[in-house]
C-alpha cells in the first residue's frame, strides 16, 4: 500500500510539471471505469473557500455527476476510504495533530491543492509568527494550557509537495471551477500569474491610484479576484498575495505618496498573506 | 458488552461549519456526560487585533468565518461608530440591512437545504438528495444564490464582501443596479414560501425546551443588524451591557469559550429570535409561519428549520422592500474620526447574536478586542439538548441515537469556525 501511494505521489508532480494527468484522462477512467474522487480537507480556517464549492450553485450537481465526492465533511458524512484523484487543501498548519494529518492527507491523494491563502500563505493566524503566540494564548483564553498550538501557522507546502496553489482570501468561483475542470480534463489550469492591476485595465476601470489618489495593492497583487476593490473605488487590499515578482520598493513610496504612513504600510501588508515571502516589506521601508 | 454503560462519540461532526466531535456517556440509564468538543485550531484574532487601526477590524474579524462574514463587519463597524459617537444616516443603515438580509438569505438556505434536510430525509447529503430530488435540491441553490446576489452587488464579493466600510460603504449601488435583483429575489420568494410549506411536513421528534433565549430586539422590525438585547425571562438591556449578563468560560474539551447568561446556560439563534420577536415579521412571513403550524414562539429545536425557513422567506421579504424603497446614499460613507472609547456593537449572526468589543486609543488603534460569537453561547444549551435527547431515546440502538445527536448539534446550526465542522461519532458499550 505504501509504495502504492508513493506512486501516486510521483505521478502527481508529474503532473504538475506537465500539466497532463493521464490517471485522470478519458482512457485511464474507462480504464477502471471509476469516476475520478474528490476530497475536501479542513485545517485552520474560516471554511469560507471551501464554501466556494458550494457556492457554485449552477455548476455543482453538475459536477458531482462528473465525480464522487468522497470526503468532503461540511457537505456530507459519507466518507469514502483513499486513495483520492484531487485533493482540495483549505487552512494552514498551527497544530501539531496538524502536522501529522497532511502527511496523511499527502500520502492519499493523487493531486493536492491547496486552496485560499490560509494554506498557500498561513492566513491571517500567520500573524502570531510575529508575535508572541504565548501572549497571543493567554489573552484569548483563560487556561491557556488547555489549547495545544504551534507558534506558527505556516503554508501546506512548508510540509508536504503541492501540485497547485490556487490564490485569495477567499477564493474565487471562477477559478476554482477551472482548476477542477483542468484537473478532470487532464490539462493544466489557465490561472493567470499577473497583477490585479491587468484585470482592472481589462474591466475598463479607472485606476483609483491615479484617477483618486487612493492606495491599491493592485501592482503588486495576484489577479484572480476579478478586481473588485477598483470597481467600488476601494483600492485593493491585497487578498490574493503577491504577485510572482511583485515590487514593493517600486510601490511603496507611491503609497506614501497617497497618504499612507510607515505603519499603515507595515499593517497593510500584514494582513491574509502576512507570511508570504513576496509581500515582506523591504529593509528601508520597514 | 451490557448496556449498562454505553459511550457515543462522534469525533469529526458533518455538515457543521467547523472542526469539531461529540462525546456522550451514558451508565445506568444515566447520561453522564455529552461533551461538544470543539477542536477547531485557535485562531487568535483577539490578540492580534490589538495595534490594528478602527477601520481594520471589518476586513479583518469577516474573516472569522466564511459563512457569515456580513455579521462580523456589522458588529465591527457598530462597536468603531459607537466608540467614535458616530451614527451613519438612515440610507446607509438601510443599505447595510440589505447587504445583511443577503447573508441570512444565502447562510439559511445553506443549512437548510445542503446540511439538516438530509437528516430528515434519510440522505448523507444533499448531492445524493439530488440523484432523487433534483428540483428540490435545484430550489434551494437557486435561493442561495439569490441572497449571493446581494451580496455580491451590495457587499462587491459574496464571501468576505470588500464594500462594506465603517462609516458605510465605498460605493453604493444606484436603483438601476437593484432592479435585476428585484426579478430574481421575486422568483426567490416563491422557491422560500414552497420552502416553508415543504419543511412543515416533515416528522419533528415531540420536544419542547425550557431554554432561556436571548435576542436582539430593534424597535421598528425583526431585528437583524443592530438593536438592545431582550431575554424570554423579561430582561432587557442596551449592547453596551452585554457583559455584564453574558460571561464567557473556558471548558477543557473545546477550543470555543462557553457562555453563561446571567449564571444560566441560555440559546441565541432563530427559534429565540423568532419567540421574542415574531410579531414583527411582515404579514407575508407570518402567514407563512402560521400555515407552517408556528405559534407565536417555538422551543422545539427540531422545528428550527421551519423558523429558518420563515426567515429566509421574511430576509427576501425585506430585502424587497428596502430595493422598493431605496435612497442612494450620497455619499456612500461617513468620515468616522478615531477617538480614545470603547465600543460596542452586536448584531444577528443567521445562528444568533454575534458582540464585539473594542477599546481604542486617540489614534484609533485598537487596545483590546473581545468578540462573543453565537456557537459559544449556544455551546452549553447543544450539549444539555443532546444529553436530553439521549435520555429520552434510550431504546435506540447506537447507529440511530448517534444519528439523533448529529442531528440535534445541527439544528442549532453551530458554526464551529467562529468557535466547530463534522461531528465523527463512535459508539462505546461497556
Amino acid at each position: 500500500m505504501s509504495e502504492h501511494r508513493s506512486e501516486y505521489r510521483s505521478e502527481a508532480r508529474n503532473v504538475a510539471r506537465s500539466g497532463a494527468n493521464p490517471a485522470m484522462s478519458a482512457g485511464a477512467k474507462s480504464q477502471d471505469s471509476r469516476a475520478p474522487t474528490l476530497a475536501v480537507w479542513k485545517f485552520a480556517s474560516c471554511d469560507g473557500c471551501q464554501l466556494t464549492l458550494l457556492d457554485c450553485e449552477d455548476e455543482l450537481l453538475s459536477i458531482a455527476g462528473e465525480i464522487t465526492i468522497a470526503h468532503f465533511l461540511e457537505a456530507s458524512r459519507n466518507v469514502l476510504p483513499g486513495p483520492y484523484d484531487v485533493s482540495l487543501v483549505e487552512g494552514s498548519i498551527t497544530t501539531p495533530g496538524d502536522v501529522e494529518r497532511i502527511q496523511r492527507v499527502r500520502a492519499e491523494s493523487r493531486v493536492l491543492i491547496t486552496i485560499g491563502a490560509c494554506a498557500t500563505a498561513g492566513g491571517i493566524q500567520a500573524l502570531r509568527n510575529f508575535g508572541d503566540v504565548e501572549d497571543f494564548r493567554s489573552v484569548v483564553y483563560a487556561s491557556p494550557q488547555y489549547i495545544d498550538t504551534l507558534a506558527t501557522s505556516t503554508a501546506i507546502s512548508a510540509h508536504v509537495p503541492v501540485d497547485f496553489e490556487l490564490r485569495g482570501c477567499p477564493i474565487d468561483k471562477r477559478q476554482l471551477l477551472e482548476v477542477i475542470i483542468a484537473y478532470l480534463a487532464g490539462r493544466k489550469p489557465d490561472i493567470p500569474d499577473t497583477s490585479v492591476c491587468t484585470e482592472c485595465k481589462r474591466r475598463g476601470l479607472t485606476c483609483v491610484m491615479v484617477a483618486d489618489g487612493t492606495p491599491c495593492l493592485g501592482p503588486v497583487t495576484h489577479a484572480g479576484c476579478g478586481a473588485v476593490c477598483p470597481s467600488v473605488r476601494r483600492g485593493c487590499y491585497g487578498c490574493f498575495g503577491p504577485m510572482t515578482g511583485a515590487n514593493l520598493p517600486a510601490l511603496i513610496p507611491q503609497l506614501h505618496a497617497c497618504g499612507m504612513s510607515d505603519g499603515d504600510v507595515d499593517r497593510v501588508f500584514a494582513t491574509f498573506n502576512v507570511a508570504a515571502p513576496g509581500f515582506a516589506l523591504p529593509e528601508a521601508g520597514a | 458488552m451490557s448496556h449498562r454503560s454505553r459511550q457515543l462519540k462522534v469525533s469529526s461532526l458533518a455538515r457543521v461549519e467547523g472542526e469539531g466531535a461529540l462525546h456522550v456517556v451514558i451508565e445506568d440509564g444515566q447520561v453522564l456526560q455529552a461533551d461538544l468538543q470543539i477542536y477547531e485550531p485557535p485562531r487568535f484574532f483577539e490578540a492580534f487585533l490589538r495595534g490594528r487601526q478602527h477601520t481594520e477590524a471589518n476586513d479583518i474579524t469577516s474573516r472569522i468565518c466564511g459563512i457569515c462574514p456580513v455579521a462580523y463587519q456589522a458588529s465591527a463597524w457598530q462597536a468603531m461608530e459607537d466608540a467614535c459617537g458616530v451614527v451613519v444616516d438612515d440610507r446607509i443603515a438601510e443599505l447595510r440591512r440589505l447587504l445583511y438580509c443577503g447573508e441570512w438569505i444565502s447562510s439559511h438556505s445553506l443549512h437548510i437545504y445542503l446540511l439538516h434536510v438530509p437528516d430528515f430525509l434519510g440522505y448523507p447529503d444533499a448531492i445524493t438528495l439530488a440523484k432523487d430530488h433534483r428540483a428540490i435540491v435545484e430550489r434551494g441553490l437557486s435561493m442561495k444564490k439569490a441572497g449571493n446576489a446581494i451580496l455580491e452587488l451590495v457587499g462587491g464579493r459574496a464571501i468576505h464582501p470588500v464594500n462594506p466600510r465603517v462609516g458605510g460603504f465605498y460605493s453604493a449601488p444606484t436603483l438601476a443596479d437593484l432592479a435585476p435583483l428585484a426579478a430574481q429575489l421575486r422568483h426567490a420568494l416563491d422557491d422560500a414560501l414552497a420552502t416553508v410549506e415543504w419543511v412543515a411536513t416533515f416528522d419533528f421528534p415531540d420536544l419542547e425546551l425550557d431554554r432561556e433565549f436571548l435576542a436582539l430586539r430593534d424597535p421598528a422590525r425583526y431585528a437583524i443588524e443592530r438593536g438592545e438585547l431582550v431575554t424570554s425571562g423579561g430582561l432587557s438591556f442596551p449592547v453596551s451591557e452585554f457583559s455584564e449578563h453574558v460571561v464567557e468560560h473556558q471548558v477543557p474539551h473545546s477550543t470555543a469559550l462557553h457562555a453563561t447568561l446571567d449564571g444560566a446556560p441560555y440559546l441565541t439563534g432563530p427559534l429565540a429570535r423568532y419567540s421574542l420577536n415574531s410579531a414583527q415579521l411582515s404579514p407575508l412571513a407570518r402567514e407563512a409561519a402560521s400555515a407552517a403550524g408556528l405559534g407565536p414562539t417555538c422551543r422545539n429545536p427540531f422545528r428550527s428549520i421551519v423558523v429558518r425557513a420563515v426567515e429566509t422567506a421574511y430576509a427576501i421579504d425585506e430585502a424587497l422592500r428596502l430595493i422598493d424603497a431605496y435612497e442612494r446614499p450620497s455619499p456612500a460613507w461617513v468620515p468616522v474620526p478615531p477617538r480614545a472609547a470603547v465600543g460596542h456593537g452586536a448584531s444577528e449572526a443567521p445562528r444568533g447574536v454575534l458582540y464585539h468589543r473594542y477599546e481604542l486609543d486617540a489614534d484609533g488603534l485598537i487596545e483590546s478586542a473581545v468578540i462573543v460569537p453565537p456557537t459559544s453561547q449556544n455551546q452549553a444549551a447543544i450539549e444539555a439538548d443532546v444529553r436530553d435527547v439521549v435520555a429520552g431515546h434510550l431504546d435506540l440502538d447506537d447507529a440511530a441515537l448517534t444519528a439523533l445527536c448529529e442531528q440535534t448539534i445541527r439544528n442549532y446550526d453551530p458554526c464551529i469556525s467562529c468557535s466547530t465542522h463534522f461531528l465523527e461519532l463512535t459508539v462505546e458499550r461497556r
